[in-house]
């Protein structure tokens, strides 16, 4: 792992980025996200098969955003939650130096944001085995027993909103669940206040989810709550055939239309 | 016992169009279900999908959502926008087991009086014979009970 370190170490002495996201070690064996400001922090950098996060979502934290211009180290989920950032204008070409690390462990530079999109273009990105697993047995299911499964899941959550937190594309400054005239979303966390709140986000994100899984890995209580959004991308790919965070000139699929989209349900 | 239950349908329309048509079977002296009670929308663009939450939440059995038809649009792509919506909103209902079939979607003009009072009534029929939508009562009645 010694290429990431030294790849930071000299953006940060070049002054080409005053801040390298990356993971570091953390406690009991576990990672968690760094933030390398100087050669001796570049040094803690690490980089393994334990680094699933998805460090997109610091992009745009308002502690982190000034110090752009920024360098992330980049898994592919991080690449498409960045270039979905970029297409919603929430990142300008230049302000990212992308440093993608690719299967075989490579460090790519990327400094223009076309050059992710070239990184990305050989990717075919697929959904975790255990996940697709759990969609397909749900859709086996009767909606009597999804509707079980569902409620019962949605009885334990406490309404914390790391999902929020943990995703890429949640950047809203006011979020749909903060609005209080109307209230949308009830405060308390009651079961149905709970399901309204994840329909809503899943609803938020369906034709802008890059499918990191990031806001079922951030439940603190394990509701695959990560299945929602997923299963949207998946159908929308299947149906309007958009695969969102690939492309930067990709609009939400949502926000456009065909006048000849086909339905089987409209009467 | 079946037989006596009235369900609680909520439409939601829009105003060029679906209001319009409503209107018409009421002036063409066409009977249909009072089960039905009709919130008037600019547009189906701007029918949210949380007001079919809220409409179930607030103890509707049944919703209809209805606008202009596809090209008939008063602000031209409205219903372009709402159709991929419902398309993945469906989707995801289903996906979590809410019953899809309480929900109707449909395309009615500004001349077809006949067709909204036929949707209503099919509807109305369908709800009553599915009953109560008690799955979701449950869950937002333990809101007060707790």
């Amino acid at each position: 792992m010694g290429a990431i370190n030294e790849i930071a170490a000299r953006l940060l002495e070049t002054g080409e980025a005053k801040v390298v996201i990356g993971y570091g070690e953390g406690s009991f064996g576990s990672v968690r996200p760094a933030f390398a400001r100087n050669q001796e922090e570049a040094e803690k950098l690490i980089y393994d098969k334990r680094c699933t996060q998805n460090l997109a979502m610091y992009v745009y934290k308002k502690e982190i955003s000034p110090l752009r211009k920024l360098a992330i180290v980049a898994n592919v989920s991080t690449l498409r939650g960045i270039i979905r950032l970029a297409s919603e204008n929430q990142i300008k070409n230049g302000d990212i130096i992308t440093l993608y690390i690719n299967e075989l462990g490579e460090v790519i530079e990327c400094k223009a944001l076309s050059e992710i999109e070239i990184c990305l273009a050989e990717i075919t990105p697929e959904i975790k085995p255990e996940d697709k697993e759990l969609i397909d047995k749900l859709d086996a299911m009767t909606p009597q027993e999804r509707w079980n499964f569902w409620i019962s899941e949605m009885e334990s959550c406490i309404k914390c909103y790391a999902c929020r937190q943990a995703c890429p594309l949640c950047y809203c400054t006011q979020c749909a669940v903060e609005v209080n005239q109307p209230q949308w979303i009830p405060v308390a966390a009651n079961t149905s206040g709970n399901l309204e709140w994840h329909i809503t986000r899943a609803m938020h994100l369906s034709g802008r989810c890059v499918e990191c899984g990031q806001c079922g890995e951030a439940c603190p209580v394990n509701i695959p709550i990560h299945l929602l959004p997923i299963k949207l991308a998946e159908e929308i790919k299947n149906i309007y055939g958009t695969v969102s965070g690939m492309k930067i000139q990709e609009s939400n699929t949502l926000s456009t239309f065909k006048p000849d989209d086909k339905e089987n349900f409209i009467g | 016992m079946e037989n006596d239950f009235e369900p609680k349908i909520v439409a939601f329309v829009c105003n060029w169009c679906t209001y319009a048509g409503a209107d018409l079977t009421g002036t063409s002296r066409i009977k249909y279900s009072p089960n039905v009670k009709i919130i008037r929308f600019p547009c189906t663009g701007r029918i949210d999908f949380m007001l079919l939450l809220k409409a179930f939440s607030n103890g509707a059995d049944g919703v209809i959502v209805s606008g202009c038809h596809p090209n008939d649009c008063h602000y031209t792509s409205g219903n372009f926008h709402a159709r991929r919506r419902w398309v993945v909103f469906r989707t995801l209902l289903d996906f979590m087991g809410i019953d899809i079939n309480r929900i109707t979607f449909t395309w009615v003009s500004a001349a077809e009086g006949a067709k909204w009072a036929e949707v209503v009534n099919t509807t109305a029929s369908k709800i009553k014979e599915l009953g109560p939508y008690e799955a979701y009562r449950k869950i937002t009645n333990e809101i007060w009970e707790s």
